[in-house]
């Protein structure tokens, strides 16, 4: 079996119900898997949520795991893929000294070049937000970091598979059953 | 009395009535066939108790002495009935002292359903008196748990609970009912719960991986069986029984599949694991097909993963898809239930009989019977020994006892030399290893199941951790036999130290009470032995007994438990000294 570690985007359908996210975590937590991020949102199907973690795990680790997610009673389903067959983004946002744009003219460069999108400005301050891959936004902060960053904040990965989920035909014959 | 006039069924499926969710609470379990249930009051739950006080009649509330009692005892109702196990207890130490017991029942796969009384939703998060977060504390010990703040909630979380308790594999389920929803009202109507969404309980069984398995298991020359709880969770007794006999199959189990086939099956080649039998853990490792059938390849059971079964092809039947190459990879993998999976397997095996093969067995069991089993059963040395104790009560219960065994040397003693004649005979705490799980088991257990010989076999150290369910013992008249086997040591740890440790005997050694006074202070029969002569007399008037009865048996206080896998080392390696 490949027993290289990877990062494995894992996908958790399950009932919007409070209290899930911790038995989620506690299984992360028993077998010592760090979460690298995590993020949670209603999915395609109303009432249904979707979990996508970010994990650093072999593949053999990951089809065991899938079995405790799946194995809870509100899980609808769970899968892990790649990020090869995955499409991904994470979302960054950094509030900076509205001074610095006049300046440091530079800077406005930076914000062309990165296609970041300014999201407001003030006297005081204005804010950048960049959607994309991990290191663009790494890129940015450090570009930026040169003039100081007042506030910096990146989310977790959001992603969708290229291959189709099946969710809304699974829980129909859930309902059929 | 109104609650006299009601019967079960006419919570069932009736007409809504406007009731409080404490009354509620109490139908409920009225319409899923609760007839018993074990708890301790408190704060947080007394409005139930009050309608259980009302509905005395219809339901027996047992007083335990200790919450992690009521646990246990629900456990060993369920383990010898099959049926949903119920605990009842208040909010904060009251909830907390049940974990224990919940966890135990999540690794054994036991049906329980908890409840537990919590601090009023307005106060939730306030640090109240004796709120605590029992819904996160048992997240990761239940196989379902949710919290109930509003009345009108708890019959269709109630009807979830017990589905899903039982269901499927079964496990433990916590509900945490604040006081307001207690209080509170609601439109009651109770319907049973047929089906979770996002749960599947039983997989489908596909018919090519049964065929898959008959082919292997009919081209196999040298085949074992493993089985373990998921038979008797299954009820899927006969099926294996048949299974067995015409593919001629030796067959061997694990602490939680015992008794599930009698012991005195010519194929019953005994007990696998790190005390288990000489014969089927050597022989793990030389069989060409092992078949598991409802068993998870626990550690105990396999001891080094890398040098297990390499050179069989396993087929694993197994109700928990996350069971399969959890620990070991199954070339075939049946998932469904035990009962149906054995039905459908049945026909398409090959009668067989194995002889050469079965012979294997027997030659190895001549070497243990030789080095361990002869010495324990009839021992010449002055000292007793565990095993003597257990073959004199296999002789008086004629192996018709349910046996509830502690944790430790005496369990290991009792689940080896058992005699079982019948299923759900053998109650003990097998992955969870609680020690202080017995006396409140066997109280359940005898009380589920009261036409049955009850016969709980304790150490010394186990005993003590919940000693004070005597009271209940006493209190309810519970007819359950106890056998505390002395060795003044806590003996399995003290093995270990004197095997691995350079006999440094740490924290090990017990100065005990008189066991006879404190039994007797709870006005039970109590008798002490400590020379052979007196122990078939003793055992004989125990079992007579029509009341309860203590018996202290003073055994050899440095003996070990042999066979033994040493912790990581292979099956193969399993030592007979």
């Amino acid at each position: 079996m490949n027993e290289e570690i990877k990062t494995l985007t894992i996908s958790i359908y399950t009932e919007n119900n409070i209290g899930l996210l911790n038995r989620i975590s506690a299984i992360f937590q028993r077998r010592h898997i760090n979460i690298e991020s995590l993020t949670t949102s209603q999915s395609e199907i109303e009432g249904v949520n979707r979990f996508v973690v970010v994990v650093n795990i072999t593949e053999p680790q990951a089809k065991k795991i899938i079995g405790q997610f799946e194995k809870q009673i509100e899980v609808i389903r769970a899968y892990y893929h790649t990020d090869e067959e995955t499409i991904y983004q994470e979302s960054g946002m950094f509030k900076i000294k509205s001074d610095l744009l006049f300046d440091e003219p530079q800077i406005q460069n930076i914000i062309k070049d990165s296609n970041a999108r300014i999201v407001t400005v003030n006297k005081e301050f204005f804010v950048l937000e960049k959607s994309g891959r991990r290191q663009e936004i790494e890129l940015l902060r450090r570009e930026l970091n040169a003039f100081g960053i007042m506030q910096f904040v990146r989310s977790g990965r959001i992603s969708v598979t290229k291959k189709p989920m099946k969710i809304t035909e699974m829980l129909q014959a859930f309902n059929n059953q | 009395m109104e609650a006299k006039t009601m019967t079960k069924a006419k919570f069932l499926d009736q007409p809504s009535e406007r009731i409080t969710g404490c009354e509620a609470i109490v139908r409920s379990l009225i319409a899923e066939g609760v007839d018993i249930l074990y708890g301790y009051p408190g704060g947080a739950i007394m409005p139930v108790y009050d309608e259980l006080y009302k509905y005395r009649n219809e339901i027996h509330h047992v007083l335990t002495r200790h919450e992690q009692g009521a646990a246990h005892a629900a456990q060993g109702f369920a383990r010898i009935s099959g049926r949903v196990g119920v605990a009842m207890a208040t909010s904060g130490p009251g909830a907390t002292n049940l974990i224990t017991g919940i966890a135990d029942a999540q690794i054994d796969s036991t049906p329980l359903v908890c409840i537990t009384g919590q601090v009023p939703s307005h106060l939730l998060g306030s640090d109240a008196f004796q709120e605590t977060d029992i819904v996160g504390i048992s997240t990761p010990v239940t196989k379902w748990n949710h919290q109930v703040t509003k009345a009108s909630e708890i019959p269709e979380v109630l009807a979830k609970a017990f589905y899903i308790a039982k269901s499927g594999r079964p496990g433990p389920v916590l509900i945490d009912i604040t006081k307001d929803a207690q209080f509170g009202e609601l439109d009651f109507k109770y319907e049973k719960c047929t089906g979770v969404r996002s749960y599947i309980p039983v997989p489908k069984i596909n018919s090519e991986s049964v065929k898959a398995a008959a082919e292997l298991i009919n081209a196999a020359k040298k085949p074992m069986i493993v089985w373990g709880q998921g038979v008797i969770l299954g009820e899927a007794e006969t099926e294996l029984k048949a299974v067995i006999e015409k593919a001629g199959i030796p067959a061997a189990w694990t602490i939680m599949g015992a008794s599930a086939l009698p012991t005195s099956h010519p194929l019953n080649i005994g007990m696998v694991g790190m005390h288990g039998n000489y014969a089927p853990n050597k022989l793990t490792n030389e069989c060409d097909v092992l078949i598991a059938i409802g068993m998870r390849f626990d550690d105990r059971v396999t001891g080094d993963l890398n040098t297990y079964a390499k050179q069989a092809k396993v087929v694993h039947f197994e109700i928990d898809p996350a069971e399969i190459n959890k620990n070991v990879f199954a070339d075939v993998a049946v998932l469904g239930n035990s009962k149906d999976s054995l039905a459908q397997l049945l026909p398409l095996l090959n009668k067989n009989s194995h002889d050469s093969w079965h012979q294997k067995f027997k030659d190895l069991y001549a070497i243990e019977f030789e080095k361990v089993i002869k010495n324990d059963l009839h021992p010449t040395k002055e000292g007793l020994t565990m095993g003597e104790v257990l073959n004199e009560i296999n002789l008086q219960s004629k192996g018709n006892a349910a046996i509830v065994s502690d944790v430790g040397q005496h369990q290991m003693i009792a689940c080896r030399y058992s005699e079982f004649n019948k299923t759900k005979s053998n109650i003990t705490s097998g992955g969870l290893g609680t020690m202080g799980f017995a006396l409140p088991a066997a109280i359940g257990a005898k009380m589920a199941a009261p036409d049955r010989e009850v016969v709980a076999i304790i150490g010394d150290g186990g005993y003590q951790m919940n000693i004070q369910e005597l009271g209940t013992i006493f209190q309810q008249k519970v007819p359950v036999k106890i056998v505390v086997l002395n060795n003044e040591f806590l003996g399995m740890v003290r093995q270990w130290q004197q095997l691995f440790f350079d006999k440094r005997y740490a924290s090990t050694e017990m100065t005990n009470p008189n066991f006879v006074a404190i039994a007797e202070g709870y006005y039970i029969k109590a008798k002490k032995v400590v020379k052979r002569e007196e122990l078939a007399d003793a055992v004989k008037e125990m079992i007579t007994s029509k009341e309860s009865y203590f018996l202290e048996v003073c055994v050899e206080k440095e003996d070990n438990v042999f066979p033994m896998i040493p912790s990581g080392a292979s099956v193969s390696d399993v030592r007979l000294s």
